[in-house]
């Protein structure tokens, strides 16, 4: 391998591009040659500095709200034209009001998904299709996930903790391809839904009962968890701080 | 530097590309479309912004540029099927920021400042408008290298900043600047050696 060569591939090298067979062609070139190894040092360096750095910009507030005034609403109009009897008035009733809509149609949609998850995982458990991939190992289910979904959710297994890993799945709540992670406890099936969410807070567990299924839900780091099983509250509770604490940190 | 660009003259050619093409679609109204498109797209505007703001420089452009994107985006929703959102949107952005040089290019009223794509004998290292003093101080930290990104030639900058700040690889960059991946690391190659140039420049000057 050339210098000139090198100093190309030596940039594939620093950014883990390169397949092991490249990676040690250009590795053997830099042992040898002094110039390559001080550039190599020379760029790793900078790569540092310029990760330190932090050079991102963040978009202005008022950039923000243009973008979602110039989205269409999302609220449903009927409700809205009942709250805004209410909000006839002063400013602060109107703020109010303004509250009261995104409470009472955040719970609507709420419970629309709550019910779209269970069918869900009624689906899985009666067509055959529990799974599309099939594996015990959080290393294999995870980028099974690549490219399927805009998120990629996070795979642990708890087979320690009591709860077999078995498997993933693509599905659809709410119109859109979300992720299920498949787990077992004993005769139990445990379908863990994620989806992801603009709201980047922590949203505490809640649980509820729909149809004769447990459902926790759960929000952290941008997205949505909602795991849904047949099994007792207090075990699926524990099931999900579990999970909680192996992806935490 | 002149004045690139006349006001009047950005909002039509950010407004105009985003009413043009497809009509409405009557599915641009529903509110469960929307909702899906706001939580899908709107946490990455950081990135689009940030992205917008390499490629444009002017805080204003930028701006204008982010919200065509996002327009175009929700128009084309619907026909999206991947790749990841973040990628699909910064390939969406640097379609209107081309857009943008492509109108400044044609356009008399604005000064044309796009580099050609063989940029290489451009300086890259302007004496800073600052003072020395203030230089030392300020030497290596976040500014300093935002400016010495801020000045690599266009192509340079653009494949630096996606995969340095956007952390994408090279298949995804290569996709979005519609170019092969060994040009993706041929470029990626040169803004850091320009960059190391202009690095060490700035390590050399007098304490």
């Amino acid at each position: 391998m050339t210098c000139d060569e090198a100093e190309v591939l030596l940039h594939a090298l620093l950014d883990g591009e390169l397949d092991a067979g490249h990676a040690r062609e250009v590795e053997g070139h830099i042992a040898g040659c002094p110039h390559c190894a001080a550039l190599l040092a020379d760029y790793r360096e900078m790569s540092k500095a310029v990760a330190g750095a932090d050079l991102r910009h963040t978009a202005p507030p008022l950039l923000r709200r243009r973008i979602e005034a110039s989205l269409p609403q999302t609220q449903a109009p009927s409700r809205r034209m009942v709250l805004r009897g209410f909000a006839m008035g002063s400013a602060v009733s109107a703020l109010a009001a303004t509250g009261l809509v995104a409470i009472v149609l955040r719970n609507d949609d709420e419970q629309r998904i709550l019910s779209e998850v269970v069918s869900a995982h009624l689906r899985s458990l009666q067509a055959g299709h529990l799974t599309d991939v099939v594996s015990t190992d959080q290393h294999t289910v995870k980028p099974w996930f690549n490219g399927k979904l805009d998120v990629a959710p996070p795979v642990v297994d708890l087979t320690a903790q009591g709860f077999t890993l078995i498997g993933g799945r693509l599905d659809y709540i709410d119109a859109r391809a979300i992720g299920a992670i498949v787990y077992r406890r004993r005769q139990h099936v445990i379908n863990l839904f994620v989806a992801q969410t603009a709201s980047t807070e922590r949203h505490a567990a809640r649980t509820e009962t729909i149809q004769g299924f447990n459902i926790r839900r759960w929000g952290d780091r941008g997205l949505n968890y909602w795991a849904v099983s047949d099994i007792a509250t207090d075990e699926l509770n524990e099931f999900g701080e579990k999970f909680e604490t192996a992806t935490a940190g | 530097m002149p004045g690139r660009l006349i006001s009047t003259g950005r909002a039509r050619a950010f407004s105009t590309a985003g009413q043009q093409a497809m009509p409405v679609n009557a599915s641009n109204d529903d509110p469960d479309r929307a909702r899906r498109f706001r939580d899908a797209a709107l946490p990455h505007l950081d990135d689009v912004y940030t992205l917008a703001r390499y490629l444009l420089r002017e805080a204003a452009d930028a701006e204008d540029a982010v919200q065509e994107c996002y327009l175009r985006a929700l128009k084309h929703f619907d026909t999206y099927r991947g790749p990841a959102m973040k990628p699909w949107l910064l390939a969406i952005l640097r379609n209107v920021c081309r857009a943008e040089f492509a109108r400044r290019a044609s356009s008399p009223a604005a000064a044309l400042d796009e580099l050609p794509d063989d940029a290489a004998p451009t300086p890259l290292w302007h004496e800073a408008q600052e003072t020395p003093e203030a230089q030392v101080l300020r030497q290596r930290d976040a500014s300093a290298i935002r400016r010495m990104v801020s000045a690599l030639a266009e192509p340079f900058r653009e494949t630096f900043v996606l995969r340095e700040i956007h952390n994408l690889s090279y298949r995804e960059i290569a996709d979005i600047v519609e170019a092969p991946v060994g040009t993706v690391m041929s470029r990626l190659a040169r803004a850091r050696a320009l960059l190391r140039s202009a690095w060490t420049a700035e390590q050399e000057q007098p304490k």
